[in-house]
């Protein structure tokens, strides 16, 4: 992506502010074209030659939305003329024939997107897989790599996209008819960025609208994008200069450093990730326009399962409705349940099949965070964890009857801490070169003892001063009360009922610190959003 | 109430405006001890008086010539606008702001930052475009001296630039919040303390001899500047051992300057005529910079060329002159004096030891 338009850059804060006075100052009619020139030139701006990409994606969907629907018309108008000569057989028989026909379309759609998408972004991860088969067979032939770019959020408009067209096939909703509005619904331009990937359903309904200017709107927005660069400027681009001196030379920072590493990169990509889907989300609102939450206070979650279901939801409810579903009912799938039923048992027989299907998700979703054997892994990982936590659930049940601790606060504090040690574990497979530094460096956390360091002093040859430190530690109690008080009610709400003072003094202090403590400018390696490269 | 309401927002920005704007003097280096460079270019601002000879150019003409003594000695009023690794664009655009206040009858030009083509140092450029007042000729500054990754933002804002300062406050921050002390003597930059040349490196081999295009397009407009308000233009390079002058360089200025009749003088020639000994007693940094004692050499010796040259009046018997002059005279004496005073009891200076 170019620099030019990162959320953190002068150009894109300048391109919203201009967007909002034209976009409040022009016919409210003409709010939602003004929002696709605006998206485009977004796109353009962030790298011309890239357009190609996402015009391809929208055409080609339109396409096939209105090869589908037109089909469903078809159905509907035969079926209602020939309501009385047709028999449940035949209508049957009709339907089948004409749901083969939309199949058709979709396979089409769906093979020719996420083809661009494999082909762009997997391709030279597959290369250099053939090459080293190539290698350990004593072949001398190599592949050549291919030159392409990455897209900016492609793989977010490509699942947003896919899900509209699999929604249409499904007869969820009719597809949308005018091409401008679908392009505007591909191409919404702060969701371009890392998400959310929303849903057409949701999305189309606020973002066609006329949108009146609203106060409201504006402060509350305002006060989620602040929030939002609060995040990512003053927490995550600090540690990130630590978590890289820590990650990039794993021969030297072991043991307790790659604790601290594991936990300062857990800590940073919560803060780097939810700040972009802030700022997201606060821009649309002042847009009035309603985005869905990504993230429910994720570590806060007691267990695995949980966590999934608050962080990135919008990606897990993807994977969960367009392939987890899908592959559950799917008739191999269903045979293969019955099999394994007959064979193994009710118990086994039934779990099987799901926990198959969980790992194609799981391994799917490694695939979508990045073309590299890490992402595979720790995708998996994370399914072989959910399993492993599902078969231990008549332990958990037993441990609950047996002892009361259920809703005592120490229980369900150990439970969050042992959720977030967890993932971070898991993360550190994003983090590190390669999955054997991975493993090396997870196991050094407990075959090196080098935990005395911590308190030498090396801490502060990470890059990070005492004062850095003292500003992540303010960092992380912020996060933390805001997120407590997050558990009864919209925090922006709450502050709307407090004295103006009160209210004034918290604006003038965010503004301020992010000015002041923001890691960016000359100086700072200001990196773009984690989320970017998916 | 609704009007209530919007006056209230309205205060409530104010007040976050100069909140920041507080913010953005505070933090903002105030360069009034150790690195005094950054204080230079704005100090010209205090001037009320005119000049007959405005200096241009980086730390060779900054460290090296006094204009305390051109007026001590012949009443050449002077000013020296030059920062530290201030390149030729940015002596321009200076050029081209002072014309704007005044108008001299001479702008000598060292020479030495011919050598830069391309900007090399975005903190170099801050310490002489932070200290430019706002002026189409500071935009234009700014414009050709950014480097890959800055922002225009960053100069109209500097608190952009500087915000990382709040973990580097000191108590001069605050002293100096509003006001700051005088740090030079028009321009010139004191140095008391002595560090003679010991050796005298091998001059690396350059691939290329030759200055750039831009150097010399800057060089050009100088002279065409000079040239439209009638002022003479006078070339120098300074009677410094470092950065090591090439031959090549030479025969480049000596043969521009041929070519458009302007004068230039180059000191390192010159070395028994100005009696300067940079072996001995005439640089405090081997032979990088002058030192007090080397740079009024090297004025009294200018001085009487210049004079002479382009017939510059004696301002001592203008009364009203003297008396502002007088005031700098002074100040430069017990800058003086409390350089040798440290000197005696320290051995060296201590508001420059971080320097050295």
């Amino acid at each position: 992506m170019g620099d030019n338009m990162l959320f953190t850059s002068y150009s894109f804060i300048i391109f919203i502010t201009v967007l909002f006075v034209v976009y409040y100052l022009i016919p409210r009619k003409y709010q939602w074209m003004l929002l696709l020139a605006a998206n485009y030139l977004f796109y353009f701006l962030s790298g011309p030659k890239f357009l190609i990409y996402i015009m391809a994606t929208t055409v080609s969907t339109y396409f096939a939305g209105n090869k589908i629907g037109s089909l469903y018309n078809e159905q509907e108008r035969y079926l209602s003329e020939n309501k009385g000569s047709l028999s449940r057989e035949e209508k049957k028989e009709y339907k089948a024939k004409m749901k083969s026909r939309q199949w058709k379309w979709l396979l089409a759609c769906l093979l020719f997107n996420f083809g661009i998408l494999g082909v762009i972004k997997y391709a030279n991860f597959a290369i250099a897989n053939v090459n080293y088969l190539l290698q350990a067979f004593g072949s001398d032939m190599q592949l050549s790599f291919l030159k392409l770019a990455l897209p900016m959020g492609i793989s977010f408009y490509t699942f947003q996209t896919m899900g509209y067209i699999i929604d249409v096939y499904r007869g969820k909703y009719p597809n949308e008819k005018n091409i401008f509005k679908l392009a505007l619904f591909v191409s919404f331009f702060p969701q371009l960025v890392q998400g959310p990937i929303s849903r057409y359903d949701d999305l189309s309904q606020t973002l066609y609208k006329e949108h009146p200017f609203s106060y409201k709107n504006l402060s509350f927005g305002l006060q989620r994008i602040m929030w939002g660069y609060f995040k990512k400027l003053v927490i995550a681009d600090r540690i990130l200069v630590a978590v890289k001196t820590l990650i990039q030379d794993p021969e030297t920072y072991q043991g307790a450093f790659a604790l601290v590493g594991m936990l300062f990169y857990a800590f940073q990509l919560y803060a780097d990730f939810t700040g972009g889907i802030d700022i997201t989300i606060g821009i649309a609102e002042v847009l009035d326009i309603r985005l869905k939450e990504n993230f429910d206070r994720p570590y806060f979650s007691k267990n695995i399962v949980e966590y999934w279901r608050r962080w990135h939801i919008s990606m897990g409810t993807w994977f969960r409705d367009y392939l987890f579903y899908p592959i559950s009912v799917w008739k191999p799938m269903l045979n293969f349940s019955k099999f394994c039923r007959n064979t193994l048992g009710d118990a086994i027989g039934k779990r099987v099949p799901v926990y198959i299907s969980t790992l194609v998700v799981w391994f799917a979703t490694g695939l979508w965070h990045g073309a590299a054997w890490n992402f595979i892994v720790w995708g998996l990982a994370n399914g072989i964890v959910i399993i492993i936590s599902q078969e231990l659930h008549p332990f958990y049940e037993w441990f609950h009857k047996k002892f009361d601790v259920k809703n005592k606060f120490g229980f369900r504090l150990f439970q969050v801490v042992r959720t977030v040690l967890l993932m971070s574990c898991l993360r550190m497979f994003d983090c590190y070169r390669d999955v054997p530094t991975t493993f090396r460096a997870f196991w050094s956390m407990f075959t090196v003892f080098n935990y005395n360091e911590l308190f030498n002093g090396s801490l502060l040859k990470l890059g990070l001063s005492a004062a850095d430190y003292a500003v992540l530690l303010m960092g992380l109690v912020v996060l933390i009360t805001v997120s407590l008080i997050q558990r009864t009610g919209s925090v922006r709400e709450k502050l709307a009922a407090k004295p103006q003072l009160v209210r004034y003094a918290l604006y003038y202090c965010l503004i301020i610190v992010i000015i002041v403590m923001g890691a960016y400018g000359i100086g700072y390696d200001s990196s773009q959003f984690i989320y970017n490269q998916f | 109430m609704k009007k209530r309401r919007i006056w209230i927002r309205i205060t409530a920005v104010c007040c976050l405006i100069i909140s920041i704007f507080f913010l953005q003097k505070l933090l903002m280096p105030k360069y009034v001890t150790s690195i005094i460079e950054g204080s230079l270019i704005e100090e010209y601002y205090r001037e009320k008086t005119p000049h007959d000879v405005i200096f241009i150019g980086d730390c060779e003409v900054y460290e090296n010539i006094s204009p305390i003594t051109l007026w001590e000695k012949y009443g050449i009023t002077s000013f020296i606008r030059g920062s530290a690794q201030q390149l030729i664009w940015h002596s321009y655009y200076l050029l081209e702001e002072t014309l704007k206040y005044e108008k001299p009858k001479v702008v000598v030009f060292n020479v030495l930052s011919m050598k830069y083509n391309e900007p090399q140092k975005e903190e170099y450029n801050r310490l002489t475009l932070d200290g430019m007042r706002w002026s189409m000729s500071k935009v234009k500054a700014i414009k050709a001296s950014m480097m890959e990754g800055e922002s225009f933002l960053d100069y109209v804002f500097p608190i952009l630039r500087f915000h990382s300062r709040w973990s580097e406050l000191t108590s001069e921050d605050f002293k100096y919040l509003f006001k700051k002390d005088k740090v030079s003597h028009n321009g010139y930059y004191m140095r008391v303390d002595v560090k003679p040349v010991t050796s005298v490196p091998k001059p690396r081999k350059l691939a290329d001899y030759r200055f750039g295009d831009n150097a010399w397009h800057y060089l050009d407009k100088m002279v065409e500047l000079t040239k439209k308000h009638g002022i003479e233009l006078v070339l120098m390079k300074a009677p410094t051992i470092y950065p090591h002058w090439y031959d090549e360089w030479e025969q480049q200025i000596e043969e521009y300057a041929e070519k458009h009749d302007l004068m230039y003088i180059n000191f390192l020639e010159l070395m028994e005529e100005t009696g300067i000994d940079l072996t001995t007693t005439d640089t405090y940094d081997a032979g990088l910079h002058l030192n007090k004692s080397g740079a009024e050499k090297l004025s009294v010796y200018f001085g009487k060329i210049l004079q002479d040259t382009f017939g510059l009046e004696d301002h001592r018997s203008d009364e009203e002159l003297s008396l502002v002059w007088q005031e700098k005279v002074e100040f430069y004496r017990q800058m003086a004096e409390s350089q040798y005073n440290e000197l005696k009891e320290y051995g060296y200076l201590k508001r420059f030891r971080n320097n050295n």
